[in-house]
């Protein structure tokens, strides 16, 4: 639709969360388009309901009570739209959803470094656990690799392989035998299929595998050359087969997608399409980093001169796979967060359990606590897991390190419920540990991806939404790297405000401090590190540099980069509170 | 705001579909009355495939190695059978690795299913075949108390039920299991240590009921071969008052433990089912309700977690949470006579 026909439309965005369902309601205030209001409720897609448009509904009639619209037909209990002269009503509905189990997915490519690698991180970026793998270094005989498809049941299948016009024998026998497998299943069972591979072999293909995935998508080469990746088009595929995974699986999706005109995304494609779209608006010289933890997974999306990585991980979500993040870290690499005194056992059963109610929510301060550590381990392993697959020529000052970033964007429930800003702040930063100095945005209400559907149908929208401050910014953050001895000065800093008022201070190593500077305000900050430690500005090296206010201020984070917590479980313990007590309790 | 149910109830009519997990023949027939251990569906189940590539055996172009390949699709082959000669004067051929059914023959190459397995579908509950579906299984409906668990290792089985829990915190231990409990389904409390499964196992046991049980015997509760039917979860939790009270007056009655994965997609989960005689058929359970005061409900998370009360009231909008969250909530009187706000989404109603 030309961008002169819909400049003045109100949209409903509606994003269907494993744990929770949310409609938010954007609209043109005063010329611009503002976010009005959000309600929520909880998700469906589960039994007993088996159908998300039971929390769609919900969500949009809590929305309704608190902006006032009626959005649903009182005939049909249908979405109004176009909106109506007596003000009910929307013009448009946008769409994205996380419900939904991991999608099975099988990966095969030629070689395990170069095609089996797209491959892996074209399913990264969606809700999918990799099942099955298959490349040329398997030693399994084609009947063999043809009977773990088959009982691995999968979902999804991407085939990846080839350089256009190169290899094609290896390949064709790769895609016999998944061909095979597809057929060996139920027709109502047979798994979809993304071919991303040599493009030269795509008639070959559809042959052989039209008649029996479930459907078959072919999408641009992952790998035109062998120097040259290129995930962008083939995720877009990928997105869109996804959505017709979950039309297949879950009740009420189909009317979602009819309510959207189609625009019904996978929450974290959406996520990252906002990052890449961002990372070019704003000339990102360094980068923007996105992360949402959530119960179907924990996202990373980063953004690095208009280039995106994306990483969807359903093994470190907080839900129904919770059990298993033990499969992928030591249970005390959890404790080490906790601020309380309890037992690996007790945790180690809180996990299980919570895992069999992946929507519940803390009710007591024992277990939001607990809840607060398991998420931080859980965006530590997301965020490590996403950063082997940042761009080749962003580097970090050492490879245990992050690279710095211009902005760090947060969202999902175990953030915005932080308890406090404070906390949410706290727990970003000992699980993503950045390096330098970068503003932190909170997104409270998780209108990032929301943005991103609604990009595809009014560009206007996010930019404008963005910079009306729909997000919360948390303040300014100077991380420091040093080598030093708990409790000697690494850092002597000094702000200046707007008026000429200036607030000095020296912050010790091990230390968090905070100097107040309200949002909306800028001021100039100076920093003097000892010890050749690095402020941002480089190791030993003084400088002034711009910064703005948010909630907390500005915060340096002198507590060493990694953050290497004491082995004394009383002491990790006290220092734990100690830092907690430092951004607001 | 919805609220799923719980079911634990003494009496209601249960409808459950047993289905084979491939396409079968079905040998129940509509209003036939089963038993748990009547065979009700078969299938015989490929569990290898193997794949003869004749055309690069032959070496020879696809088209030619189909003129060569003998057997037709479907075609049952013993070990050894002829299944592709290439002719002329120096014959080759190629002869079946394993007996088994010919699944393709075509593009140069022969993919057979070997290695059949026999599945044999029971019936698992005692009723009536209500609908018999084409190939797959039936649907039996039939009356009887009916317990919902949160875990099972995916076994199902029947029996005599024996209770070995007299407080809802009991722990069984491999000592109170001794050889007059053979062929029982045991109702125990909390089990800490994995001696306690494997001696259910010798007896053997029909299946275990219990409370709760720690995460790390999860890997040999998956390996045993009886059912095992978790009520309440992991860690030591005792069992909620109204299972404890409805399983206990149960003691002694022919019992169902169909402990499958609890699927929360497709709404399978473990339970327990008491067939009991009934002269009017009594209703079906609804799978959720909406919330409203008076409710029973069960606590989901710690630290009430497994413990039933009423819900006193809603609460209107959000309320703010001990934990500093908010939530839309109840407050809920404990049985215990404790009062407390719960968020909705902690509770499931008991039904």
């Amino acid at each position: 639709m030309p961008a002169s026909l819909v400049q003045t439309e109100s949209i409903l965005a509606i994003d269907v969360g494993a744990a929770v369902t949310r409609a938010a309601l954007f609209d043109v205030v005063e010329g611009e388009y503002r976010f009005v209001a959000a309600g929520q409720a909880p998700s469906t897609a589960e039994a007993p309901f088996k159908n998300i448009g039971i929390g769609v509904r919900e969500a949009i009639t809590n929305l309704q009570n608190v902006t006032g619209t009626i959005l649903l037909g009182a005939q049909d209990n249908s979405i109004i739209s176009p909106s109506q002269p007596d003000g009910s009503g929307v013009d448009g509905v946008v769409a994205t959803m996380s419900a939904g189990p991991a999608v099975k997915t099988v990966i095969a490519g030629l070689l395990s470094d170069v095609s089996l690698h797209s491959a892996r991180r074209l399913a990264e970026s969606t809700y999918s656990r990799v099942v099955d793998t298959l490349d040329l270094s398997d030693k399994r005989r084609p009947d063999q690799q043809l009977d773990s498809i088959v009982r691995s049941r999968p979902d999804l299948v991407v085939l990846t392989g080839g350089t256009d016009g190169g290899a094609s024998r290896s390949m064709l026998r790769m895609l016999e035998a998944v061909g095979l497998a597809c057929y060996l299943m139920p027709e109502e069972k047979r798994p979809m299929v993304l071919y991303a591979g040599n493009h030269n072999l795509a008639n070959e293909v559809q042959e052989l595998l039209g008649g029996h995935a479930g459907k078959l998508q072919i999408s641009p080469n992952v790998r035109p050359s062998l120097e040259m990746e290129d995930l962008e088009p083939a995720s877009n595929v990928l997105a869109s087969l996804v959505t017709n995974l979950r039309q297949r699986q879950i009740k009420g999706v189909d009317e979602l997608y009819l309510w959207s005109s189609g625009n019904l995304l996978p929450t974290a494609y959406a996520q990252g399409r906002m990052i890449r779209f961002l990372s070019r608006l704003y000339e990102s010289t360094r980068g923007l980093l996105s992360v949402n933890i959530g119960a179907s997974a924990s996202t990373v999306a980063a953004g690095f001169n208009g280039e995106l990585t994306l990483g969807v991980y359903p093994q470190f979500g907080l839900g129904e796979n919770l059990g298993g993040i033990l499969q992928h870290t030591d249970i005390e690499q959890i404790m080490r967060w906790m601020q309380l005194d309890i037992s690996s056992n007790t945790l180690r059963e809180f996990l299980f359990q919570k895992s069999l109610y992946p929507s519940t929510v803390p009710a007591t301060q024992d277990e939001h606590a607990i809840m607060q550590a398991i998420a931080r381990q859980a965006l530590y392993l997301a965020v490590r897991a996403a950063q082997k697959d940042f761009p080749a020529n962003v580097r970090a000052a050492r490879t245990e390190l992050m690279p710095k970033l211009d902005l760090i964007l947060a969202g999902g429930g175990a953030i915005a419920d932080g308890g406090s800003l404070g906390q949410s702040l706290l727990l970003l930063l000992d699980a993503i540990q950045p390096v330098g100095i970068m503003p932190f945005l909170l997104d409270q209400n998780n209108l990032l991806p929301l943005l991103g559907a609604a990009a595809s149908r009014n560009q206007y929208l996010p930019v404008q939404v963005i910079e009306s401050g729909a997000f919360i910014g948390m303040g300014t953050v100077v991380s420091v790297i040093a080598s030093a001895n708990y409790g000697e000065t690494v850092v002597r800093a000094k702000l200046i405000y707007a008026d000429g008022t200036e607030v000095r201070t020296e912050v010790k190593f091990g230390g968090l401090e905070i100097i107040p500077l309200p949002s909306g305000q800028t001021a100039r900050l100076t920093l003097s590190p000892l010890r050749r430690a690095d402020a941002g500005l480089g190791p030993g090296r003084s400088g002034v540099v711009p910064v703005t206010g948010g909630a907390l201020g500005v915060v340096i984070d002198a507590r060493g980069r990694p953050l290497n917590l004491p082995a004394d479980p009383v002491r990790r313990r006290e220092l734990m509170k100690r830092w907690s007590h430092a951004v607001g309790g | 705001m919805l609220a799923p149910v719980l079911h634990v109830l003494p009496l209601a009519t249960i409808v459950r579909e047993r289905t084979l997990p491939v396409a079968g023949k079905v040998s129940a027939h509509l209003n036939q009355r089963v038993s748990p251990t009547d065979v009700i569906a078969e299938a015989n189940f490929a569990r290898e495939h193997v794949l003869i590539d004749v055309a690069r055996t032959f070496n020879v172009p696809t088209k030619v190695a189909d003129k060569m390949i003998k057997v037709n699709e479907r075609d049952r082959v013993a070990q050894g059978a002829l299944v592709a000669d290439s002719g002329g004067m120096f014959s080759r051929s190629i002869r079946a690795p394993r007996a088994g059914r010919v699944m393709v023959a075509g593009g140069g190459q022969i993919l057979m299913e070997v290695g059949d397995t026999k599945i044999e579908l029971r019936a698992g509950l005692p009723g009536v075949v209500t609908q018999v579906l084409t190939d797959r299984g039936v649907v039996i409906r039939t009356a009887g108390a009916l317990i919902q668990g949160v875990w099972g290792n995916g076994r199902i089985d029947s029996g005599l039920m024996t209770s070995l829990i007299e407080k809802h915190d009991d722990i069984l231990t491999a000592d109170r299991l001794d050889v007059s409990l053979r062929g029982s389904v045991i109702l125990g409390g909390h089990v800490r240590d994995t001696d306690t499964l494997r001696a259910a196992a010798e007896l053997p046991v029909r299946g275990l009921i219990l409370s709760s049980m720690y995460s790390t015997l999860l890997q040999t509760a998956y390996q045993m071969k009886y059912p095992i039917l978790v009520l309440e979860g992991f860690g030591a939790m005792p069992m909620n008052s109204a299972a404890f009270k409805l399983l206990t007056t149960n003691n002694k009655r022919e019992a169902t433990v169909n402990a499958e994965h609890f699927d929360r997609y497709n709404g399978n989960r473990p339970e327990v089912i008491i067939p009991l005689p009934v002269s009017n058929e009594p209703d079906e359970p609804n799978p959720y309700e909406a919330f409203a005061a008076g409710q029973t409900v069960r606590m989901k998370r710690p630290p009430h977690a497994g413990m039933i009360g009423s819900i006193i009231s809603l609460r209107a909008g959000l309320s703010e949470l001990p934990s500093g969250l908010r939530a839309a909530a109840a407050d809920v009187r404990l049985e215990n006579g404790e009062t407390l706000i719960v968020p909705l989404v902690n509770l499931e109603v008991v039904g």
